[in-house]
């Protein structure tokens, strides 16, 4: 059932084109009916998996590499999987009203029920390699929602940029991963967190938790991988919504949350997931108050709660995991509806600009309410479900033992700073007493209320059921994440203690922050130039300077020279075969010079040849050098008749005396030789690879020859050409019958080259087809002077 | 002897034959090119049945004794292979119907795609080193002039650079087989395998095998010998394109394989170790040249070389899984590849240009190309769950299995790379604006109006897909073709060369 609930995604999206075309403006509600399904059916397995049962169904996949379709439920998946489908249907439902007049909305349906599924399918998999497959789907499907609108530059920007930067870090993830499942010796997750103390015991060990926090760190956009995501912000609003706050990014998180039984408890995994989550959350929720964009503000927050999670599963104490769990759930509610509620500004106002907006609430009551009701939530405010979790994260920061006052400062300004961004986004464009907007607002339609509003009286009732939610929802996930069973008390009072203390002091300071933002962003301002050179900064170099070197290397290696081609080749071959010969010493084991008799004629006729091949070197005239390379031909087929093979000797003359001919008749209406190479450099590189490679085979030679002959097929053949093949001439019966296949092939090749030299003789094409393709070069900036045009980069 | 071996050889030379004879009737040649085509596909496929079921097939041609005569030899990895071929030209022969235009399919394109095939099946059938120089003689001539078939200019300049530098890998491929024959005596490949794991002569037999290396790795396009395909690759008709792509270079790397695992495995720590080494180079080195270029074919062409690097790490790191990874990565491949280059000429039908600069918006009007382009693309980029995933999971896992950790760091960064690669042609040729105004109705003719162009690109998708969502039984094949690859002792047995010269 699992299975179906997690495909069931990928088989709507198939239909969702359809399902648009017949519902047109009731789509959105149609669709949404598959998430509300799937919340149902896992709604379900509450009450059990707060019992202590977790759910295992297990499919075979592809058994030879052991994946397998196996998914778990147990407290964590479950938490996960009703945010996913719960928040998924309400954004459904959202982007009908958003999107209702957008020509590419089926397109999105597709897309966001694509990722729905493959987002479920990440946090229910129990398969080290199924949860990656997901993993990589959801950066996949975000690729092309955060492209959405991908007629403009800067959103396909963003979207490159997101899936480069999660990608790299997926397949790091992928190393890791594999790694983990080898050491562990399974590739079920559920059998790993058995196994904790194998992995964590190994020596591979720190390279896994670095290769898997990767893959959780540029998911979940940690500092400094965080850049991704504000720029993100170029989806439309329900993307943002779905993807960038309420669950993609949260993937790293649950990733953490779900290994930490294997790798985590060991000094390295606190100290650093919990300092990359302490600076990743103070220096986003810095950045978050300074921006003007309703977005962005809540782009830059979102990172910082992502940082506060990462901070405190780091820390990995009971109460921490508590929190953690808690504040996801918090955060899932009260930012899925900001975003609503800024995507719904922005549509029915025209701006998301805060400097512009002021007084909405007369004009959108609705949304307003929602917007204060996440706010208050976002603040922490009693008796919202945002107090609980803020007095927990004060509570883990205080008990961290290593360093508790430091984090607990890190924890205070950030709170503080959230709260500033809470009024920012739910105050300043609601409140004042003047409506200012760029166009006449209006309230949003029930679609785009719905969400917001749901989200945000979850928040109140979740505060006030604190209990209740603890009992059910956060106990069974934490004790998921410890691998054992464990309770969870959630009150709204604690009674007095330094913590509601803190609490206090803490919005206190936020709304001073937001008091004075103004002021304060003017001082801000100059060191906001740190960004400059700050992470984005780096994600561009490197990807320039991968550009420039593959740029470099490939104008070196693919120059575009045939002769630079041919001698890459032939110092590769020579060098690696001397390399390799002088490896295994065959130059102290064989013989290469022995005693031959050589006769004065023999001599006579290898001068000869050696005569005429320099000959065909210096020789200006085509002709010369073909009658030169005619008289080498001749003298080899003379040293055949001086070794007693006359057979072969007399093949060799009729072929030579052919070609000559054929050339001399093909050559005489060309023009004269051009000289490749002019320069002393030039001439001396190719006089050496024509030496070396010459050498490297005479010397081949000599070491073969140097041994004794051992042909198999030569007794045989010489004593059953007749005897069996009935054939005297033992050449003849070789071409005709033992190796009659060979013959058969050769004679098509030359066919193929009769057809091939009609055509190229009787069809051009140039004249009738205008082509576009570049010659075998990048650049055509230095031409040189030795080029033979023909052959080498015509076009330019 | 088994005729099913002769069959994948001689349909395509019958075919070609017929084809030649009909040289006038247009008509007659097109619909006959994708009978045969299809014959090819269904002979592989019987191939592959009797293999699997009754182990590596054998023929004696002539009915002469190995190794005095010539041998055919089918295991699971040449049927494959085959079919890998059959699936090729029956999607470029439907492909061309509507790509080629009049002119080439009067001067012999499709004899000459035929004897192409016949060459490439010869390759991958036969036992006989000599033979196999022969093929690859067939294939290169047929090849050369399906490349410059056409005369248009920088067809001839692509053209003579690729018949050039593969007339270098034959000298050097003829030279070492030469050399090998002074030495043992022999040109069968089982008997071959025989006389060299005597270890007699082991620094001259190593020697051969990097002349072999460097020729194969010609033939495969590995770094640093890989000129001739980026230089020629984007010239001719996109079909044309699409069958080198897929199958020209991957005749090469069954060659590496088959020697590399039959033969030279003498002292794998020093001959496989080069081969692994080769292996980053080339991925990298592919991968750099293709983020830097700015035309669809030629970012396609420096992949091929890319991803020909994964395909020999699996051979390099030699283990079960290894080898079982890159024979679905070549499986996968060869699909995936061609078919993109089929949507690259389908573009180019569309717009007049392969350059990136030049198009876009063809997301906007032909979403459903936008969607069979990104299939491949995807796979290529080795995305779960399509083909390349699997492939590119297999050699990680087999590399990380023995601790090679540089190889994998190489082919993780190459993998982000391709995926960059992939979404520039994806983000200027779909997504962005078009840079023309085209006027809404003439320029844009329904996908329908180009079904030949279009079935086999969707086909293709089906076959990269179906290979991702139920890769079992592929995996299974691949992984026991693997194992047959690492037992010679199975391949020597069926050849069964007489021994040691005794009659």
């Amino acid at each position: 059932m699992v299975l179906e609930a997690v495909l069931s995604g990928f088989v709507l999206a198939l239909f969702a084109p359809w399902i648009y075309k017949v519902g047109r403006g009731a789509a959105g509600w149609i669709l949404a009916l598959l998430p509300i399904g799937i919340f149902i059916y896992f709604a379900t397995f509450v009450p059990p998996v707060a019992e202590g049962e977790t759910f295992v169904f297990a499919q075979t996949w592809v058994p030879s590499i052991d994946i397998s379709l196996s998914f778990n439920v147990d407290g964590l998946s479950l938490l996960f999987a009703m945010i996913i489908s719960g928040v998924g249907a309400l954004v459904i439902i959202y982007a009908g009203g958003y999107l209702a007049h957008d020509r590419d909305i089926n397109r999105f349906y597709v897309y966001i029920l694509m990722f729905m599924a493959s987002m479920l399918g990440v946090v229910l998999s129990d398969n080290v390699i199924t949860i990656f497959i997901f993993w990589e789907l959801t950066s996949i499907t975000s690729f092309m929602l955060i492209g959405y609108y991908h007629e403009k530059p800067e959103s396909r920007t963003a979207a490159l940029q997101a899936l480069l930067v999660t990608g790299a870090g997926g397949l790091a993830l992928m190393a890791g991963l594999v790694m983990m499942a080898l050491v562990g010796g399974s590739w079920e997750i559920s059998e790993l967190l058995n196994r904790g103390d194998v992995i964590t015991g190994s020596s591979l060990y720190v390279p896994i938790l670095i290769l898997v926090l990767a893959g959780a760190f540029t998911k979940s956009a940690q500092f400094p991988f965080h850049f991704w995501l504000p720029n993100a912000m170029a989806a439309p609003t329900p993307v943002s919504t779905y993807l960038h706050s309420a669950t993609m990014v949260k993937a790293g998180i649950y990733l953490m949350a779900r290994f930490s039984p294997a790798l985590g408890g060991t000094q390295t995994w606190t100290v650093v997931v919990t300092s990359f989550g302490a600076v990743t959350m103070l220096l986003a929720a810095h950045m978050a108050w300074q921006k003007k964009d309703l977005k962005q503000i809540l782009a830059y927050s979102t990172v910082s709660a992502l940082g506060i999670l990462t901070m405190l599963l780091g820390v990995g104490t009971h109460a921490a995991l508590e929190a953690a769990l808690v504040f996801l759930v918090v955060h899932s509610m009260y930012k899925g509806g900001l975003f609503m509620v800024a995507g719904a500004v922005d549509h029915e106002a025209g701006t998301r600009d805060i400097a512009l907006l002021s007084g909405l609430r007369k004009a959108m009551p609705i949304t307003g309410a929602a917007a204060v009701l996440a706010g208050l939530s976002m603040s922490g405010i009693p008796p919202f479900f945002g107090f609980v979790g803020k007095e927990l994260i004060y509570e883990s920061t205080t008990e961290f033992d290593m360093s508790a006052i430091l984090l607990t400062v890190f924890a205070f300004l950030t709170n503080g700073l959230t709260i500033t961004a809470a009024l920012l986004v739910a105050h300043k464009p609601f409140f004042g007493s003047k409506l200012s907007a760029p166009k006449h607002p209006h309230e949003a339609p029930l679609t785009m209320w719905l969400g917001p509003v749901t989200l945000g009286t979850l928040g109140l009732l979740f505060g006030l059921l604190a209990g209740w939610v603890g009992e059910f929802l956060i106990a069974p996930a934490v004790s998921a994440v410890q691998h054992h069973q464990t309770e969870v008390h959630l009150a709204l009072w604690h009674g007095f203690s330094m913590i509601l203390l803190l609490s206090l002091v803490t919005i206190a300071f936020g709304v001073l922050v937001y008091w004075k933002h103004e002021v304060l962003g003017r001082w801000f301002a100059p060191s906001n130039v740190i960004s400059k050179w700050g992470p984005e900064q780096w994600y561009f170099w490197s990807l320039d300077g991968m550009l420039g070197f593959g740029r470099w290397q490939t104008r070196l290696l693919q120059s575009g020279y045939l002769r630079n081609y041919l001698l890459i080749i032939i110092f590769s071959t020579v060098g690696l075969g001397l390399y390799t010969l002088s490896k295994y010493n065959v130059f102290s084991q064989n013989t290469i010079f022995r005693p031959i008799d050589v006769t004065s004629y023999e001599f006579m006729f290898m001068a000869l040849i050696v005569a005429s091949a320099f000959v065909v070197t210096q020789v200006r005239s085509r002709l010369a050098a073909v009658a030169a390379l005619g008289v080498v031909g001749y003298g080899v087929a003379i040293i055949f008749v001086l070794d007693g093979a006359p057979d072969l000797a007399m093949t060799q003359f009729s072929i030579e005396t052919l070609s000559v001919i054929l050339l001399v008749l093909v050559l005489y209406r060309l023009p004269r030789f051009i000289q490749f190479s002019r320069s002393r450099p030039k001439k001396i590189t190719e006089i050496t690879a024509a030496l070396a490679g010459g050498g490297f085979m005479a010397l081949l030679v000599l070491l073969v020859t140097a041994l004794p002959a051992q042909s198999r097929l030569a007794p045989y053949f010489a004593e059953n050409s007749y005897k069996l093949a009935h054939g005297h001439n033992v050449v003849n019966v070789i071409l005709v019958d033992f190796r009659g296949f060979d013959t058969m092939g050769e004679i098509t090749v030359l066919g193929i080259a009769a057809v091939g030299v009609f055509g190229l003789l009787k069809l051009r094409l140039d004249k009738t087809r205008q082509t576009d393709t570049p010659p075998d070069v990048l650049t055509t900036q230095h031409q040189s002077a030795d080029v033979f045009p023909v052959m080498e980069r015509e076009q330019s | 002897m088994n005729i099913l071996l002769i069959l994948p050889i001689i349909i395509p030379f019958i075919t070609g034959i017929i084809l030649i004879l009909a040289w006038n009737n247009r008509p007659f040649q097109r619909a006959f090119s994708v009978v045969g085509a299809a014959a090819l596909l269904i002979a592989g496929l019987a191939l592959l049945r009797d293999v699997w079921q009754n182990g590596i097939q054998v023929a004696q041609m002539g009915g002469w004794p190995a190794p005095f005569g010539i041998t055919l030899v089918a295991d699971l990895l040449s049927c494959i292979m085959v079919i890998l071929g059959g699936i090729m030209v029956l999607s470029i022969g439907i492909y061309s119907l509507m790509d080629v235009d009049k002119g080439r399919e009067s001067f012999g394109y499709y004899p000459l795609l035929h004897i192409l095939m016949m060459g490439i099946s010869g390759s991958f059938l036969t036992g006989d080193l000599f033979n196999l120089y022969v093929w690859f003689e067939v294939m290169l001539m047929s090849s050369f002039v399906l490349l410059v078939l056409g005369g248009e200019r920088n067809q001839l300049e692509g053209g003579i650079k690729y018949v050039t530098l593969n007339l270098l890998s034959s000298a050097i491929f003829l030279a070492a087989v030469g050399a090998m024959y002074g030495l043992v005596g022999t040109v069968n490949m089982a008997d071959l395998a025989v006389m060299v794991q005597r270890g007699e002569q082991a620094g001259i037999i190593q020697t051969l095998a990097t002349m072999f290396l460097i020729a194969f790795g010609i033939k495969a396009a590995i770094f640093p010998l890989f000129f001739w395909l980026p230089s020629s690759y984007h010239t001719p008709p996109a079909g044309v394109s699409a069958i080198f792509a897929g199958l020209l270079t991957k005749v090469g790397v069954y060659t590496l394989i088959r020697v590399f695992t039959l033969i030279f495995i003498l002292d794998v720590g020093y001959t496989h170790t080069i081969i692994l080494v080769l292996a980053g180079f080339t991925m990298v080195s592919g991968v750099l040249g293709a983020a830097t270029q700015n035309e669809m074919r030629r970012i396609l062409s420096f992949h091929i070389i890319s991803q020909i690097g994964y395909m020999i790490m699996g051979l390099g790191l030699y283990t079960p899984l290894a080898l079982a990874g890159s024979v679905f990565y070549i499986m996968h491949h060869i699909i995936v590849k061609a078919n993109l280059f089929l949507v690259s000429g389908v573009v180019n039908r569309l717009r007049g240009t392969y350059q990136l600069k030049k198009l876009g918006g063809l997301y906007r009007v032909y979403p459903m190309l936008g969607v069979l382009f990104l299939i491949p693309a995807f796979s290529l980029a080795g995305v779960p769950p399509l083909s390349g995933f699997w492939a590119k999971f297999a050699l990680i896992r087999a590399a990380l299995e023995i601790d090679s950790y540089l190889i994998v760091a190489a082919a993780l960064v190459v993998s982000l790379l391709t995926l960059f690669s992939m979404t520039k042609i994806w983000g200027e040729v779909f997504w962005k604006a078009d840079p023309a105004e085209h006027p809404e109705t003439e320029e844009n003719p329904p996908l329908s109006q180009l079904a030949y162009l279009i079935i086999p690109i969707a086909g293709l998708a089906l076959i990269t897909v179906s290979i991702g969502l139920f890769s079992e039984p592929f995996f299974a094949l691949a992984i026991d073709a693997a194992k047959q690859l690492l037992n010679p002792a199975e391949y020597i047995q069926a050849v069964n060369p007489v021994v040691g010269g005794s009659l």
